[in-house]
């Protein structure tokens, strides 16, 4: 058997197989943690967002299950896990399966690669940054996938006008991060988080003050979210790309579009915000373990901060056209941006000139 | 052998198993009773009309068009932002006169109304 | 070994992948095959230390020209095309020109000479990070090349909008 394993993985084996199977194990422990807390997340975000919008608009929001309605999360998704699951007539059914999963997978796959706090991150890989990019242009498939397969004319409207935003404010969304990454000089995102701690107040919003702009309406684009929620947009196209679904398949597209913002409000406060990065003279009197759990709570601080922008806008904003949506895009946005880039460069020479 | 990705990978697996999982459990104890009018793609409430998948706008092609070109472009800024603070000068004038031959284009598909959406 | 083995799992499911996309009646269902395929060539990426250009095979393959496909896809008849024949009937010219394509491949990687490391070695990468090196590479010795990238790129823009506003006016 040994000699087996020998001749599969080469000499010294039974050692390196058994310093495999542990560092699976912590893998999976840190997956497991990560998920199992992000859900949650994803769940009270919900309760959240409800009860900021129904005080926001003089309601009380969710209330009746359990105290304060704390349990509504749970109960939304009981509900809809027993829920009958309808398949449309002529639909096509592999991808019509599969669209939903897609798009829950690229939101919740982008969180292997955040650092939580300092030195916590389940993958701790050189492009994080691109790695983000990458997994928001696949959730692109999801949602034209699912309004083609559906067999239904609204979802297949709401689906290519909700593709078309996503990949329109995608370039936005990589281009306002251009300056961050010039800044910082690595697509890692602990280093990118580490590099704020040498400016002034030790984030990257203030110098980057445009970028930080551009980000955040492209943010809003990309989570479908209002003002730029068109493929959704009730009066028009009744619930867009997943008009056809029902039960867990939908919850499945609620939790990727929670997990997305999630995400977003992450990669807002990792790059702009100064993440887990508390100034030094706070953490200097600390041992090493208070500080880093300090640091994730400052860390979901921001993230909160974000989430709660988010609800905020929400409530305030009404829809943008299509057109508008459209022309925010391509001709406000990505022009901001190039000139971030610009303007980045050109200070970063004047500095160095100087020095 | 990219270790570092492992973790990406078996997450990946994770989120798999778990959209698939949940959806393939649930099956076990939803409630099933299709009939002809539930199935119907939803139109408001009428018998759907024509063919679902209809022909849409020659937009749409040319956001897609540009999308893929001002991606490619995006992904020469990523590394070149990365070693901007090692080449300097030479590397920004490198790239102005690259973001000036896009812009030219960009210019180009302002006036051509690419843009405008009616 | 192990990497024997990785390299022969990518070849051999980017092969499978491969026919299966060409030989799917339905369009979409080829594109979703690339997908995975395009998966596949970025993990392979991957194992040759090519990080970033694993990364770029997502965004710019998968994220951006595998979308445009889709939506060129979407507009067939899916009727009418899920009734015709799965090759063209001129598929035995494809054929010859596929095997004059991989006798080319074949030859070339005969004349591929191992074991020869320029500059940038594995070593050299790992410490730079990937994308560190190209971008040192490519914006000092082969500035020529991406210059003339953006013309190419300009010339996109151009032909998309020309040809997209001949179609709109007819």
């Amino acid at each position: 058997m040994t000699g087996l394993f020998e001749a599969i993985v080469g000499p010294g084996s039974l050692d390196y197989i058994i310093n495999l199977v542990i560092m699976l194990i912590i893998i999976l422990l840190k997956i497991a943690a990560v998920v199992a807390v992000a859900l949650l997340h994803v769940a009270y975000a919900t309760y959240f967002e409800r009860k900021v919008i129904g005080h926001m608009q003089l309601r009380l929001g969710p209330r009746e299950v359990g105290p304060l309605g704390l349990f509504q999360p749970f109960a939304d998704g009981v509900k809809l896990f027993f829920k009958e699951d309808i398949i449309p007539a002529d639909a096509d059914k592999p991808l019509f399966y599969l669209a939903p999963v897609i798009f829950f997978i690229s939101a919740l796959t982008s969180l292997s690669v955040l650092p939580f706090f300092d030195g916590f991150a389940v993958a701790n890989i050189n492009i994080g940054l691109l790695f983000l990019f990458a997994m928001s242009s696949l959730g692109a498939y999801g949602i034209v996938l699912s309004g083609w397969s559906s067999n239904s004319k609204y979802a297949f409207l709401g689906g290519l006008r909700s593709a078309s935003q996503v990949i329109s404010y995608e370039i936005a969304m990589g281009l306002s991060l251009v300056g961050v990454m010039m800044m910082a000089g690595s697509l890692n995102l602990s280093d990118i988080v580490r590099a704020q701690q040498h400016y002034p107040l030790g984030l990257f919003a203030v110098p980057q003050f445009l970028g930080f702009f551009v980000f955040v309406v492209a943010a809003f684009a990309e989570t479908n979210r209002l003002p730029f929620d068109l493929p959704e947009a009730e009066s028009e196209l009744v619930a867009g790309y997943f008009t056809e679904y029902s039960g867990f398949r939908f919850a499945l597209f609620f939790l990727g579009e929670y997990t997305g913002m999630l995400i977003m409000s992450a990669i807002a406060s990792l790059c702009f915000l100064g993440g887990w990065g508390l100034p030094s003279f706070v953490t200097a009197g600390l041992p090493v373990v208070a500080a880093k759990v300090l640091g994730l709570f400052w860390f979901l601080a921001k993230v909160y901060a974000f989430m709660f922008f988010y609800y905020w806008v929400r409530a305030t904003l009404p829809r943008y056209r299509y057109d508008q949506l459209m022309a925010i895009g391509w001709k406000l946005l990505i022009p901001l941006a190039l000139a971030n880039i610009v303007i980045t460069g050109l200070v970063k020479i004047w500095i160095k000139g100087m020095v | 052998m990219p270790t570092a990705y492992l973790p990406v990978l078996i997450f990946l697996m994770v989120a798999t198993a778990f959209g698939i999982g949940a959806l393939v459990i649930g099956e076990l104890f939803r409630i099933k009773r299709p009939y002809r009018d539930k199935l119907m793609p939803y139109e408001s409430g009428n018998a759907p009309v024509g063919e679902p998948r209809i022909r849409f706008s020659v937009k749409f092609y040319i956001i897609a068009m540009l999308f893929v070109v001002f991606d490619v472009e995006a992904v020469f800024l990523y590394p070149w932002a990365l070693v901007f603070d090692r080449i300097g000068l030479y590397a920004f004038v490198e790239m102005i006169i690259f973001i000036i031959i896009l812009l030219v284009g960009y210019i180009y598909a302002w006036k051509k109304e690419a843009f405008v959406w009616d | 070994m192990l990497p024997k083995l990785f390299f022969g799992y990518f070849a051999f499911a980017i092969i499978v992948l491969s026919l299966l996309v060409i030989t799917r009646r339905n369009p979409v269902h080829s594109v979703m095959w690339m997908l995975l395929l395009f998966f596949q060539i970025a993990s392979m990426y991957l194992f040759l230390n090519a990080e970033f250009i694993a990364a770029i095979q997502v965004i710019v393959y998968a994220g951006a020209i595998l979308v445009l496909f889709l939506f060129v896809v979407l507009l067939l008849n899916l009727r009418e095309e899920l009734l015709t024949n799965r090759f063209i009937s001129a598929w035995p010219v494809g054929l010859v020109f596929a095997g004059a394509i991989f006798a080319g491949a074949v030859s070339a990687v005969a004349a591929f000479v191992p074991n020869f490391s320029g500059q940038y070695t594995v070593d050299v990468i790992n410490r730079e990070t990937h994308t560190k090196a190209l971008g040192q590479a490519l914006y000092t010795d082969f500035l020529f090349p991406f210059e003339i990238a953006s013309l190419i790129l300009l010339i996109a823009i151009i032909g998309a909008i020309v040809l997209a506003k001949k179609r709109m006016r007819s």
